[in-house]
Parts: C-alpha cells; sequence; structure tokens
C-alpha cells in the first residue's frame, strides 16, 4: 500500500432522485478513495451511477430531483456534501475540476477558445487579463496544441473534436487542481485520438502530479491508465483493487463478464461473450444481489441477501458470496437479511 | 506535397475565422428580399432622423384657406382638413411611429427576456408562477388588453407605448424560456459551473447570449406588430392625441371625408404599410440568417 494520503475521499455516499414514482437510488451507500497523483478507474455499464458519483463530488447533482442522502465526500480532509455553494464554486475548477464525454458541446460556440480558457483563471486566481492570457497560451501548449497564440482567437466550431477536448482538458487543468474526474473523456472520440487524449491525461498526470479519477465503460482505457480500479454496478461498488490484480484475477462475476466481453484478438473465432440482461433501473431491486439474476453463479443466498463486500487479498475487495469463506468482510456490519 | 498545402491554409483559415455576427450578416446579404426590407426600414429611419429637414411645414402650419387640397406639385400628399401639410405631418409621423415601435419593443423584450430567463433558469415555483402570468396576459386578445391599460392609465402616446410594450411581454418571455430550456441543458453550461462560475454569471454571459437570436428575430418582427397596435390605439383616439401627426390618429381624423378627400387617409396608410412591410421583411431575413447557426 502507498503511503500517500488521499485527495478524495467517499464513505458511505448515497444519492438519490425524487421522482413522481419515489426515491430512486442511483448510487447506493459507497465507498472509495483516490490518493495523490493516483489514476482511479470508476468502471461501470451505462446507469449504473458513475456519472452521478462524479457529479455528487463537483456538487452539481441537479436538486431537484437529486439529492445526496447520506455519506461523506472529503477533499484534502474537508467536507463537502456540508459546503456551502459559495465554497462549493471556490472549490470547483480550483480544487477539482471535469471534462466531459461530449467535447463538440463543452465550449459555447459564441465565445472565443481564449476568452473561455481566461475565464477558469479569472474566476479563482487574482491577477490581470493580461497574466490570465498568458496562463491560457502556456496550457494550450501544455496540452500539446499547436499555434496556441491563434487559437486563442478562434472559436470552438473551428476545432475537432480531439482538439476540443484538449482545450477542455486545459481549461480544467488552469488553476491547477488536485484532482480531475474525467467523465468518459475518449467515449466521443476515435480510437486513434482516444489514445492520445489518453496519454496526455498520463502525462499531465506524472508532470502536475494531478490525481485523476477516470469514469468510463472501456477496460481497454482502464488497463491502459489507471492504477486502481473501482467497479460499479447498479449503485454500488462490487469490486476494487489494484488494476494489475483486477486483470489479472477479477473476482467478481461482472467483472469478469467485463473482461471477457473485451474482443481478443487471439480467440477470433468465438462469439464475443456478452454479459445477459441490463443494468437493473434503479431501485427495482429490493432483495438480493442487484447482480443475482445476471449472474451465472447465483445461488439461494444471492437472491435473498445483499453480499457485503469481501477483503479477499491486501487491497483488493469483493462483493459476492463465493468469497464468504475468505479472509473476512470489509464491512459486515451492511450484510443485512431483508424479511 | 507540402507547398500546396501551405498556400492553402491561410486562405482557408481567414475565412473560417468569422466571429458568428459577421457569418449571419454573410447570410442575410445573400438574401435580397431582406436587403429590400432592410432599404424600407433604413429609408424610414432617415426620415424619421432628418424630419424637420425634409417636411417643407411644420405638422401644425394650418392654412385654412387650403383646406383639404389634391395632392399637387406644392402639397405632396394634399392637405388635411385644417390645410395642413400631410407630407409633412407624415415625415414627422414617422418618428412617432418608429420610436414607439421600437422603445415598446426594446422594454418588452427587457422585461420579457429577465422574466424568461429567470423562470427558464431557475424552474420550479418562480416557473410557475411567470409562466402563468404569461398564460393569463395571453388569454386577452391583445389589442383588447390594450384598450384596457391604457384606459386605466388614460389615453396619451406615453401610455400607449407602456401598453404596448406590456401586451408583448409574454411573447418575448415564453420564446426565451423555451430557448433558455434547451440551453440550459447543454454541456457548456454544466461546464461553466465545474470551473466554479456563479449562477448569475452563467446566465449573463452563458444563456443570455445564447438565446440572443430568438430575441433579435422577434423583435424585428414586433417592432412591425407595435407599430400596427400603435396606430390602431391612436385610431381609437386612445394613443396619439391630436394634434400630433401620428399616423393612425391621422387615419382617424380622415374617416368624416373620406371620399371628397381619399389622400388624407392613402398616404398615412401607405406609410404604415410599407414600414410594417419593412419591418416584417427584415425579420424573416434575419431568422433565415440566424437560425442555420443554431441548428449546429
Amino acid at each position: 500500500m502507498s503511503t500517500k494520503k488521499p485527495v478524495l475521499q467517499v464513505k458511505g455516499l448515497r444519492v438519490s432522485f425524487f421522482t413522481d414514482d419515489g426515491e430512486v437510488p442511483a448510487v447506493d451507500d459507497i465507498d472509495f478513495y483516490v490518493r495523490e497523483g493516483e489514476v482511479l478507474g470508476i468502471v461501470g455499464e451505462s446507469g449504473c451511477g458513475k456519472s452521478v458519483t462524479s457529479l455528487s463530488v463537483m456538487g452539481l447533482i441537479p436538486n431537484p430531483p437529486g439529492k445526496i442522502v447520506a455519506g461523506e465526500i472529503k477533499l484534502n480532509g474537508e467536507e463537502l456534501t456540508s459546503a456551502s455553494e459559495k465554497r462549493m464554486r471556490q472549490i470547483r475548477g480550483n480544487d477539482v475540476a471535469m471534462i466531459f464525454q461530449e467535447p463538440m458541446t463543452s465550449l459555447n460556440p459564441l465565445f472565443t477558445i481564449g476568452s473561455q480558457l481566461m475565464d477558469a483563471t479569472l474566476i479563482h486566481k487574482k491577477g490581470n487579463k493580461k497574466q490570465a492570457k498568458k496562463r491560457a497560451i502556456d496550457m494550450l501548449k501544455l496540452v500539446g496544441l499547436p499555434r496556441a497564440e491563434e487559437l486563442m482567437n478562434e472559436y470552438p466550431h473551428q476545432l475537432s473534436g480531439g482538439m476540443r477536448q484538449r482545450v477542455m482538458i486545459a481549461m480544467a487543468m488552469v488553476c491547477d487542481p488536485k484532482l480531475l474526474i474525467a467523465d468518459e473523456p475518449t467515449t466521443a472520440l476515435d480510437v486513434t485520438i482516444q489514445a492520445q487524449i489518453l496519454k496526455l491525461m498520463k502525462r499531465l498526470n506524472i508532470e502536475l502530479n494531478t490525481a485523476i479519477m477516470l469514469i468510463t465503460h472501456d477496460l481497454g482505457v482502464v488497463a491502459e491508465t489507471c492504477e486502481r480500479v473501482v467497479v460499479m454496478y447498479a449503485g454500488k461498488v462490487v469490486e476494487n483493487g489494484d488494476a494489475v490484480d483486477i486483470f489479472k484475477d477479477p473476482q467478481h462475476p461482472y467483472t469478469r463478464g467485463l473482461i471477457q466481453s473485451v474482443p481478443d484478438m487471439r480467440h477470433k473465432k468465438q462469439r464475443l461473450y456478452s454479459i445477459p440482461g441490463n443494468v437493473p433501473r434503479p431501485g427495482s431491486i429490493k432483495q438480493g444481489c442487484r447482480f443475482a439474476a445476471r449472474c451465472e453463479f447465483a445461488f439461494d443466498r444471492c437472491l435473498q441477501e445483499d453480499p457485503p463486500l469481501y477483503k479477499t487479498a491486501e487491497g483488493h475487495s469483493t462483493r459476492c458470496f463465493l468469497f464468504d469463506n475468505q479472509e473476512g468482510k470489509v464491512n459486515d456490519n451492511r450484510a443485512t437479511v431483508t424479511s | 506535397m507540402a507547398e500546396p498545402a501551405k498556400q492553402l491554409e491561410p486562405v482557408q483559415h481567414q475565412d473560417e475565422t468569422l466571429p458568428p455576427w459577421k457569418e449571419a450578416w454573410r447570410n442575410f446579404k445573400k438574401n435580397k428580399i431582406a436587403i429590400v426590407g432592410l432599404s424600407i426600414v433604413t429609408f424610414f429611419i432617415i426620415v424619421a432622423i432628418f424630419a424637420p429637414w425634409i417636411a417643407p411645414e411644420g405638422i401644425n402650419d394650418q392654412k385654412l384657406s387650403e383646406r383639404l387640397q389634391a395632392p399637387s406639385s406644392e402639397y405632396w400628399f394634399g392637405t388635411d382638413d385644417f390645410g395642413r401639410d400631410i407630407f409633412s405631418r407624415v415625415v414627422h409621423g414617422a418618428r412617432i411611429s418608429l420610436w414607439v415601435g421600437f422603445l415598446a419593443v426594446v422594454g418588452s423584450a427587457v422585461v420579457g427576456s429577465t422574466l424568461g430567463i429567470i423562470a427558464g433558469y431557475y424552474g420550479r415555483w418562480v416557473d410557475t408562477i411567470i409562466s402563468r402570468l404569461f398564460d393569463i396576459m395571453l388569454a386577452f386578445p391583445s389589442i383588447l388588453l390594450a384598450i384596457a391599460v391604457v384606459s386605466i392609465l388614460g389615453p396619451s402616446l406615453r401610455n400607449a407605448l407602456i401598453a404596448i410594450a406590456i401586451i408583448n411581454v409574454p411573447n418575448f418571455g415564453r420564446l426565451i424560456r423555451s430557448k433558455v430550456l434547451s440551453v440550459k441543458e447543454e454541456e457548456y453550461i454544466m461546464a461553466a459551473r465545474a470551473i466554479g462560475m456563479s449562477d448569475f454569471r452563467i446566465l449573463f454571459s452563458h444563456v443570455l447570449p445564447n438565446s440572443m437570436t430568438p430575441i433579435i428575430v422577434q423583435g424585428s418582427l414586433a417592432i412591425a406588430t407595435a407599430i400596427i397596435e400603435a396606430a390602431a390605439l391612436g385610431f381609437l383616439g386612445l394613443g396619439a392625441q391630436a394634434p400630433q401627426p401620428e399616423w393612425g390618429a391621422m387615419l382617424s381624423a380622415s374617416r368624416s371625408f373620406l371620399i371628397q378627400a381619399p389622400w388624407t387617409m392613402f398616404f398615412p396608410g401607405l406609410a404604415i404599410m410599407l414600414v410594417v412591410l419593412g419591418f416584417n421583411l427584415m425579420g424573416d431575413g434575419l431568422r433565415d440568417a440566424l437560425d442555420p447557426k443554431m441548428k449546429t
């Protein structure tokens, strides 16, 4: 285990959306942390609560209908769930920044790249426009964009998707945040550009020692960039551990399924594996393991009880009864039998 | 290999660096009908600005010996029942009509947009209150509402202007509200929040500029309706009062001798028609020029 202290620590986070049909828990009691200068991957299918988790950290859950019901989010030791909106504004962009999935629409079409980049600096840092401009140009150069000075006066529609994502990264990094949340940053880009963007993020991670929380459904992306992985399913953490361990020894049936469904060049003839079924609608499973319905190993107990996280190795834990006889439960108090 | 690319790049580059408003102007210029509209509007604006120098006589110069004269080389548009030169009055009337149209629309656009933005951005009960208010106002036929407002405030040109501004508020408000509803879901709004921008700044530096196009288009079309409404109120005696040379009031005054002196009605009517046509053509052109941009 590294001795680096965590930048972000999330404990027992529960986020619900209050709709006409009642309370829908999108994120249900999750724990994870991101250490200084580390890249953490959060993996899962669409609708398993990855984005909601990242938005909760930013304090940007649309409220109503969304609400953080329980848990704590500590950024550099500061509790964010109870922070005022004013304080959150100071934190956003300065201590924690975020980049989004769609680079094509993440920039305001009416303003130049320069003015949008400078905005980010002017909000958080003291200094005049000239300094902000210099900083903006430096950032554009840092993210590897050519002719940075000219780009400052150009409009978003003149840039390609990859360039815009670089601009978004520049904008996120302009105030030198401790943590960068990247919500599927490469999903909308084509494969060659994806690789470039991931490389860039990894480089910034090493050069500037910015921790990155990388949200993705693409295990390939995780394998390339992340040191640790949190696998989420239906609003819960089902497995977490070092990336190497998880790829070498995936434990939760869901993780195994995910890894199996990545095309493998060595077995060309086989039909690609896919996990049967869909992610259940949040709140629809009241009893038992949420993955039970899709799990090939499911047995009676899985339908009755909600499994806790079992610690299976140093820094590796799994939410599955298959590991019940192992070393011990990480959080045994949560293994409640529902009547 | 590298050379032809080098030659091409700067040309293409310059072509693409147009700010959005310049691109809109380029689209607008291509539209001949819109240019006709713009020319008519410009013509009336020039007439309005230089009215005292264009008009050969004052608006109230009465020559009782020359009442109801037909158009001639001396009186281009003829004279009215007080022997006043109709041409001079129509020219001065351009000032009143454009002024009323412009002010009323600016007033309703400012109030309507502010309410619409607040309703659209904050949603919930704020939205409910503002939207229902708009609904109530739109439930009345607009001219009836204007008459009601003027009858409360008392008939005068200024009150007519206020009435017209009030009745146009919901049109702008609803338009902007719906635009804001779609703009606020854009990812750049979330991105702006993610860099720590305040709601107020997001509203005015991101939401408002991106919602501007419909305001501009609606604004140019609304000036046309506002001018008609002002004329209608003037015609009913609720707007401009004699002897103000307001076109609608002039029409109203000409009613009693329509048969003997049709020019007393024809020229103010023509002026109203032309200026409204001009604004409508220009507004349509603006919409065509600005809309393709909005789709991307």
